[in-house]
This record gives structure tokens, C-alpha cells and sequence, in this order.
């Protein structure tokens, strides 16, 4: 079970991620909780992904489902053609979470190297790998430092560095930005656009901001609470070249005015 | 200032509110314990009872061997039912006053009678100690000299065992001059001067974990907390009652449940090295020379009791009052 | 509502005030109170405007040898007798003379007795821990059971101990193990809950195995924890040694010397064995403290000192 398993190529025809009527329902004190509500979408290898939607619409739910942290009650879904616990046990996927949670008593370096200790790497390979990706996310001079010596926005490409390592195909995204300023944001956006197009990977991204799930994404997916369901799927048609200015085009505006009117059709303003 | 509110320290946890969500669990941890315990008695007690058997040459079903090994006098560990009697015995089945020599004394053989004598010193200390340890705490915040001086030893003296020191207490405040001066002039009678380095001793224990607690609490209140009260030009006795005191209250009971549990410790050795006559300590002492071992262990139970009781005490009480200040149950 | 602030000029007004009231009525109150006064104006003076690390550290020193002056002159002023009070000058000259019995019984007490009972006590209690973790069931069960007891006057647990494994050292292990068990158990079960839900499902997306977990996320995350246990199971290791010696012992330990001396009434070899405790103490505290110190460097109640 515990073998260096680099994520197994999809294959080529069918989806990386399917799910069908899915349906997720927590048990609570005050009563059933619809997580997710008859989720159907379909996402093919190279495509950005981004959920948004306002709180309780179930987008990081459904990104846990993915990776199986969480189990639907219904419907199915499939990831690499298999259950998410399989391709988690295949490790398919690297996670980013909205806190970089690095840990503290481990370097930059270690940190990046514990999903390869745990994967079985050999030494060489892991220290190759953490020079790779260190370069990826422009942190090139910072491995022997500790997390808490890093600022925000440093300790989070750390973290995109820790999901980059094993080179697993699928990248899920929870809110990672959310905590940094904007300026920050803007800049770690970019990186991130020049990573995908450099490492090809299947990235699933939730936020709740417009712009950034614009200026990312290849598809949007509108979502929205009571029941958590999918309200919108818009594809974009903005080139895969992005510079941050693209943002006052009117391509630009019109692909966010449709995610609006989108959340606002979930009714996501009512209260 | 919610936030420092909340901010709990991590030995907060005492039990007894997680007691209701748990009683399944706790049930069966305890039943195991009473059962490994039945078992451990029969093991330990079974030698005597078979080299009984070898002396007086008489042959004994296991099942009899068993119920004999429960029923001993001076068992090497009694099993539950047997310290359970006991503690009936002598609390329910004896009364607690006796007349002697014309006057109603208390009966030495209530163990309720030497539970009061060690639950009043200790609570006195307490009370005395906590109360100390609450007003350097307050000295130590606000000034800085004192903070330097006294603080690091105050967080020494918890690494030292302070307890040790309980005998030499004991023998320095009975031999006091002032206290043989107040017994001869009847001031106060001799039952109170034995009292008196008891409670000193709880007093002392009690001590240094409240001033530490204090000090913790009354510096929680963040930064923010204390610029909002500058912006308000907020004297330091109106940030004192309206910010800091507060804001310590939680860690103060969680110092206060360390220090009774410790003072009444305290009292219990304070009985030990010196022969005191009446008091749990001394119910040990007299227990461990006559091989009583039943007596012991219904002494420690009792030391049990008190200990969970005046705990549970405090932290209803610590309930009460930060149910009163807002905070979450 | 502005009584606070009065101190700053209000202490030293008061001091003088009770210097002179006493020198009328007694000279020597008046030198110990000059003596007191003058050395809290020194500290105050000295904390007020250091900031080094060398403040830090003389101040409490200069309390500390106040106390000690102020102990010493007591005695010599006002004749204490021996028995309630000997004088630090006495103390010291006993521990002098005294070394080698000091010694002896700092062995058979802390070495033997006491360190043992902690090893033991410490270890079992983790091992416990590590094998609770793994039910929640029994978490919910021990736990309350365990800081139930905790509280409680384990010492008294000394006489029985001693009538099971005889007057040896090996009975004031016993007596250590029950002490230190349970505190240093609630805080390994604690510490190994301690981990945040996020970094365990990070470890879950890596599919790492319980002993992966263990190892890499769960025990660096206890490790202040158990170290907060290890810390008040050291205080706790000496007193039981220690008291258990009271209900009965070879004739070497400093329980027994305690016990002796005091019957003898000689109070400078009871101070002598509690100065040596007091020590071994502060020793054993220390050097746990320095051990966590380079383990959880990262933690951030050790970053700030």
C-alpha cells in the first residue's frame, strides 16, 4: 500500500473527475445538513476549475469529496476512472488548504519533503525534487528557513510547493489566498497561472472571489446553499495567455457579470 | 476582550463537566479498575490464606481459598467491599461525638471526626494563601521591581518539593513563643495551636501556583485590549477592575483547583513526620504502624473524598461565575 | 479612583517613615528595615532602567541575597533559638561538614529512588497514552478518571507501598510511579489529540499510516505536552520520594534524615536536606527544561524567550 507511486496517468479518453447526482447529507443536532444536493459535473485533464459561491454552498465540501476526506451519500463520483479512496491511496492529487499548515518544527525544506518521506523517495530523488519545486514557486534560498520566519504569502507558495512535490496529476485548491491581502494575491495568481501552464495539471479551485475565478479559471462553477447544488458552469473563453490588465477587458467583464448573475439566481444574497 | 476570555489555559480541562457527556465510558474504565482490583486482592492476599491452609493442614476449595483471601483482617490489599465497610463503619456506624471525662470530644474513631481536622486547616490555608498569592499577583504586574525580584523565584519555588519542608513548619510554629504565650493565657485552646502550622503549611502551598496563575491571567489581555483602554485614558486601577480582572478569572479558579488540591496535600504530610494524633495524615501514620492496612486505605479514600469535593466545590463555582461574565459553557 | 498611582513616590515616603519610627523605638528592626528598603530601592532602581539580559538576571539575585542577609541577621540580633530558626551562616557550615551523608542520601533519594520511579512512571504513562489514543472510547472513559486523579493526595499511597515492596528504594518507586503516572498520561493524551483537523487530513491525502502519522505529525505535535508533563511529574518524583521515606526507610535518604534530624531537634541538618532537595529540585527541572528547549525550539512559547 505504501509504495512510491507517482499518480497514475488518466487515461486518455475519459474525464479525470465525473460525478453524478452526487448527494451529501450531514447528520447534526439540528437536524440533516444538505451539504450537496445532486451534483453532475465533468472536469478533463488540463482544466483550471474554479468553484465559487457564498458560504455553505458546499464548494470545499466538494473538494473534499474529491479527495475523499469526505464521503458522498449518494450518487457516484469518480476520480482517475476510480473511487476518490483509491486515488487517494494512489496519491493523485496534492491538496492546498486555505492555512498553509506548515509545520513549525520542520524547515521549508523538510516540510516540502514530507509528503516524500511518507511516499517512500529516495533521498536524491527527494532533494532533487524539493530544488524543483522551490524554483517553481520562487522560493529558491529559503529551504533551511522555518515556516514562522516566512511571511504569509511565502508560507502559502511553501504549501503549493509541499502539493507540487510528488508531482501527483490533480492540484485541489481550498480558498488558498483567501487569508493574503490583494496585492499578494494578485501576484501569487499569476505564479500560479505560470505554473499550470508550465506543469499541465488538472487544478480544482474553490474561492469567493470573482475575479480571481475569472482571471483563473478555464471553467467556473457557480454554486449556491440550502441545498449545496451547482447553479452555473460557465466556460471561459479568455486565452490561456493572461497578463493581470486582462481584468478591465470586456471579454473579462462580461464572463464576471455572468458568474454574478449566476449567484445571484442561487438566491445567494438573500440573506 | 471575549477573546482572553475564552483563552483557557490547557489544565482547564478538569473532568467533571465532560462526566455527563461520558458516563458510559467512565462507567467501564471504573468497572475495570474495581475488577482488576478484586483480582489483584485475591493474587496478593492468597499466600497468607494457603499457608494458613499448610499450618492448620486443611484442604480448601479454590472457591473457598477466594472468598477467604476477601474476608482477612489485615489483608495486603483489602478489596473494594471490604474498604467500602470500613468507610461505613467509621463514618455512619459511629458517632461523631463522644463524652469523655464529663465533656463531649470529638471520636477519634469517626473518620469524618479526622477528615474536619484536615479539611479546616486546609481550607484556613486556602483561604489565606490564596488570597496572598492573589495580591502579589496584583504587586507583580504592576510593578516592574517586583516583578523582577520575586517572579523568578516564585516559578523556582514550584520546582523545589516545597513539601518537604512541612515538618520543619510543624516543629518551628509549635515551638513559636507567641503561640505557647497565647495557650497559657487561654487565648486560644490547644485543639487551634495544632491547627495553626497546618494551615500555615496549606497556606504556603497554596501559594506560589495562584501568585503564578494570577500573574498569567491578569497579563492575558492582548495588546489591542489594552490600547483600546489608553485610547479610553483609562486609569491603571479602572484597566485593573475593568480589563484585567476579568479577564484573569479563568485562569485564576484553574490555579485556585491546583492550589486546594495541593494544600490539602499539604496537610496530609504536615501529619505525617510529627505524630499528630487526629487528621487523615495521622490515620495513615497509626494505619502503616499497626499494618491496618484496611484503616489506610479507607483513609485514603477519604482523602479522596475531600480532595474531589472541595475541587468539584470550586469548579461549580467557576461555572457559576463565568456563566455570570458571558463566557461559553 | 487614582490610588495606584501613589506608589511611586508613596513606597518611599513610607520606608524612610518606618526606618525612623523604628530607630527610636529599636535599632536593630531599624537595620533590617534600612537593609529591606535599601535593596528594594536598588532593584527598583535597576529594573527601572534595565533593559539588558544582566538585569534579568541580577535583580532576582539581589532579592535572593536580601532574603538571605535579612534571615541571618534576624537570627543574629534577635538570639532565635536554634530549634525554630538556624541561621543561614549555620545552615551552611552543616552542609560543609556534612557532604559526605548529604551525598549518601541524595543517592539512595533522588538517583535511586526517585529517578527511577520517574523513568518508570513516565514511560509506562506514555506507552498508556500511545495505547488509549487509539480508542476513543477509552479516551472518553480515562480521562476524567485520569484528571480525577491527579488531584488527589497520591503521597498517601506511601505506607501501603512501603508494606508491599519493603524499605528499600524500591518502594519509593512505587510510590513515584503512582504520583507521576496519571498527570504525565492526561498530557500525552492530550498532546497526541493536540494535532489540528487540517494537518491530519493533509496526512490523509498523502495516505499515510498510522505510524506515519504518528511519527511525523502527531508526537512533534505533543512533544510540548509531554514535556508539560514531564515538568510537573519532576516536582512531583521528589516529593514522593522523599515523603515515602517518612513511613519507613533504610538509614540512609533524605526522607529518613529529615525525620531523624527533626526528632533530634537538630534544625540546620533538616535545612541542610532541604537546601540539597531544594537543589536537586531546581536541577532536575532545569535540565528538562533545557531538553524541551532544543526539541520544540519551533513551538512559540519557547520562540519568544
Amino acid at each position: 500500500m505504501v509504495q512510491p507511486t507517482t499518480a497514475i496517468a488518466p487515461d486518455a479518453t475519459g474525464p479525470v473527475i465525473a460525478a453524478k447526482n452526487l448527494d451529501l447529507t450531514f447528520q447534526t443536532n439540528d437536524g440533516p445538513v444538505h451539504a450537496l444536493r445532486d451534483v453532475n459535473l465533468t472536469i478533463n485533464k488540463g482544466e483550471f476549475v474554479s468553484f465559487i459561491g457564498p458560504s455553505g454552498c458546499g464548494k470545499t465540501t466538494f473538494l473534499r469529496v474529491i479527495a475523499a476526506l469526505e464521503h458522498p451519500t449518494g450518487g457516484t463520483i469518480t476520480v482517475n476512472g476510480m473511487t476518490p479512496d483509491e486515488a487517494r491511496m494512489r496519491r493523485a492529487y496534492g491538496y492546498v488548504f486555505q492555512a498553509a499548515g506548515l509545520y513549525p518544527w520542520r524547515s521549508i525544506e523538510k516540510n516540502i519533503k514530507l509528503p516524500l518521506e511518507i511516499m517512500g523517495f529516495d533521498r536524491a530523488e527527494q532533494d532533487r525534487r524539493v530544488r524543483d519545486v522551490l524554483a517553481l514557486v520562487d522560493l529558491e534560498g529559503f529551504g533551511k528557513k522555518f515556516p514562522w520566519q516566512l511571511s504569509g504569502g511565502m508560507q502559502q507558495r511553501a504549501s503549493i510547493a509541499r502539493a507540487l512535490a510528488f508531482d501527483a496529476d490533480i492540484l485541489l485548491m481550498d480558498e488558498p489566498f483567501g487569508a493574503l491581502d490583494e496585492i499578494v494575491r494578485d501576484h501569487l495568481n499569476e505564479q500560479l497561472l505560470t505554473l499550470w501552464a508550465r506543469t499541465e495539471k488538472t487544478i480544482g479551485f474553490v474561492t469567493h472571489s470573482i475575479p480571481e475565478a475569472v482571471y483563473l479559471s478555464t471553467k467556473i462553477v457557480v454554486m449556491s446553499p440550502r441545498p449545496g447544488r451547482i447553479t452555473d458552469i460557465i466556460d471561459s473563453d479568455l486565452p490561456r495567455e493572461r497578463p493581470l490588465d486582462i481584468r478591465d477587458t470586456p471579454e473579462f467583464l462580461a464572463i464576471a457579470h455572468r458568474v454574478r448573475e449566476g449567484l445571484r439566481a442561487g438566491h445567494a444574497y438573500e440573506d | 476582550m471575549s477573546a482572553a476570555l475564552t483563552q483557557r489555559p490547557a489544565r482547564a480541562s478538569w473532568a467533571l463537566g465532560g462526566l455527563a457527556a461520558g458516563v458510559l465510558p467512565v462507567m467501564t474504565v471504573l468497572m475495570a479498575i474495581i475488577a482488576i482490583w478484586y483480582g489483584a486482592s485475591v493474587m496478593m492476599n492468597r499466600a497468607w490464606t494457603l499457608d494458613q491452609m499448610q499450618r492448620q493442614n486443611i484442604e480448601m476449595t479454590p472457591f473457598e481459598i477466594i472468598a477467604a483471601a476477601m474476608t482477612q483482617e489485615r489483608p495486603v490489599l483489602p478489596p473494594p467491599h471490604q474498604v467500602a465497610a470500613e468507610i461505613w463503619n467509621t463514618t455512619v456506624g459511629e458517632p461523631i461525638m463522644r463524652e469523655r471525662r464529663g465533656q463531649m470530644q470529638g471520636n477519634p474513631r469517626n473518620l469524618i471526626f479526622h477528615a474536619y481536622h484536615t479539611l479546616w486547616p486546609t481550607i484556613l490555608g486556602f483561604g489565606i494563601g490564596g488570597f496572598l498569592g492573589i495580591l502579589l499577583a496584583v504587586g507583580i504586574v504592576h510593578s516592574r521591581a517586583m516583578d523582577m525580584s520575586v517572579m523568578p523565584w516564585a516559578i523556582a519555588s514550584q520546582t523545589i518539593p516545597i513539601l518537604a519542608i512541612a515538618p520543619i513548619i510543624v516543629v518551628v510554629v509549635s515551638n513559636l513563643p507567641v503561640l505557647n504565650a497565647a495557650v497559657d493565657q487561654g487565648w486560644i485552646s490547644d485543639d487551634t495551636k495544632l491547627l495553626v502550622p497546618k494551615a500555615l503549611i496549606s497556606s504556603y502551598l497554596s501559594f506560589f501556583p495562584v501568585v503564578v496563575g494570577m500573574v498569567a491571567g491578569l497579563r492575558s489581555p492582548q495588546t489591542s485590549d489594552l490600547d483600546l483602554m489608553r485610547t479610553y485614558s483609562a486609569s491603571p486601577a479602572q484597566t485593573f477592575w475593568k480589563l484585567r480582572l476579568p479577564a484573569s478569572v479563568p485562569f485564576l479558579f484553574t490555579s485556585l483547583k491546583v492550589s486546594i488540591a495541593a494544600a490539602l496535600v499539604g496537610t496530609i504530610v504536615a501529619e505525617l513526620p510529627t505524630g499528630a494524633r487526629f487528621g487523615l495524615g495521622a490515620r495513615l501514620l497509626t494505619g502503616s504502624y499497626y499494618g491496618q492496612t484496611i484503616q489506610i486505605w479507607s483513609a485514603l479514600f477519604m482523602a479522596a473524598i475531600c480532595a474531589a469535593a472541595l475541587v468539584m466545590i470550586l469548579g461549580a463555582l467557576e461555572r457559576v461565575v463565568l456563566k455570570r461574565m458571558g463566557a461559553r459553557p | 479612583m487614582r490610588a495606584v498611582g501613589l506608589v511611586p513616590w508613596g513606597l518611599p515616603v513610607l520606608g524612610v517613615a518606618l526606618i525612623v519610627w523604628a530607630a527610636l523605638n529599636d535599632t536593630r528592626l531599624a537595620l533590617i528595615l534600612g537593609v529591606w528598603f535599601g535593596a528594594w530601592a536598588l532593584n527598583a532602581w535597576l529594573s527601572d532602567r534595565a533593559h539588558r539580559r544582566g538585569a534579568r538576571l541580577v535583580v532576582p539575585l539581589i532579592f535572593g541575597v536580601t532574603l538571605l542577609a535579612l534571615w541571618e541577621m534576624a537570627v543574629q540580633l534577635y538570639d532565635i533559638s536554634f530549634v525554630i530558626l538556624p541561621a543561614p551562616s549555620a545552615i551552611w557550615a552543616r552542609i560543609v561538614t556534612e557532604t559526605a551523608t548529604l551525598w549518601a542520601d541524595f543517592q539512595q533519594t533522588i538517583l535511586k529512588g526517585a529517578l527511577a520511579g520517574y523513568a518508570m512512571g513516565c514511560g509506562a504513562a506514555f506507552l498508556a497514552a500511545l495505547a488509549v489514543d487509539r480508542s476513543p472510547f477509552l479516551q472518553r472513559g480515562l480521562l476524567p478518571i485520569g484528571n480525577f486523579i491527579a488531584a488527589l493526595p497520591i503521597v498517601g499511597t506511601a505506607p501501603i507501598f512501603v508494606m508491599w515492596f519493603g524499605f528499600g528504594w524500591q518502594s519509593k518507586s512505587a510510590v513515584v510511579v503512582a504520583m507521576v503516572f496519571f498527570p504525565m498520561l492526561v498530557n500525552c493524551v492530550q498532546g497526541l489529540k493536540a494535532s489540528d483537523a487540517m494537518q491530519r487530513d493533509l496526512m490523509r491525502t498523502y495516505a499515510a499510516s498510522y505510524p506515519q502519522t504518528l511519527i511525523k505529525l502527531r508526537l512533534p505535535t505533543a512533544l510540548p505536552f509531554i514535556f508539560n508533563g514531564l515538568k510537573i511529574c519532576t516536582t512531583l518524583a521528589l516529593i514522593g520520594a522523599i515523603v515515602a521515606e517518612f513511613f519507613g526507610s533504610p538509614t540512609v535518604g533524605m526522607g529518613f534524615r529529615i525525620k531523624i534530624e527533626m526528632g533530634r531537634l537538630a534544625m540546620d541538618m533538616v535545612w541542610a536536606e532541604i537546601a540539597v532537595a531544594a537543589l536537586a529540585g531546581s536541577l532536575f527541572y532545569g535540565i528538562v527544561a533545557l531538553i524541551e528547549r532544543k526539541t520544540t525550539f519551533w513551538h512559540p512559547s519557547q520562540r519568544r524567550g
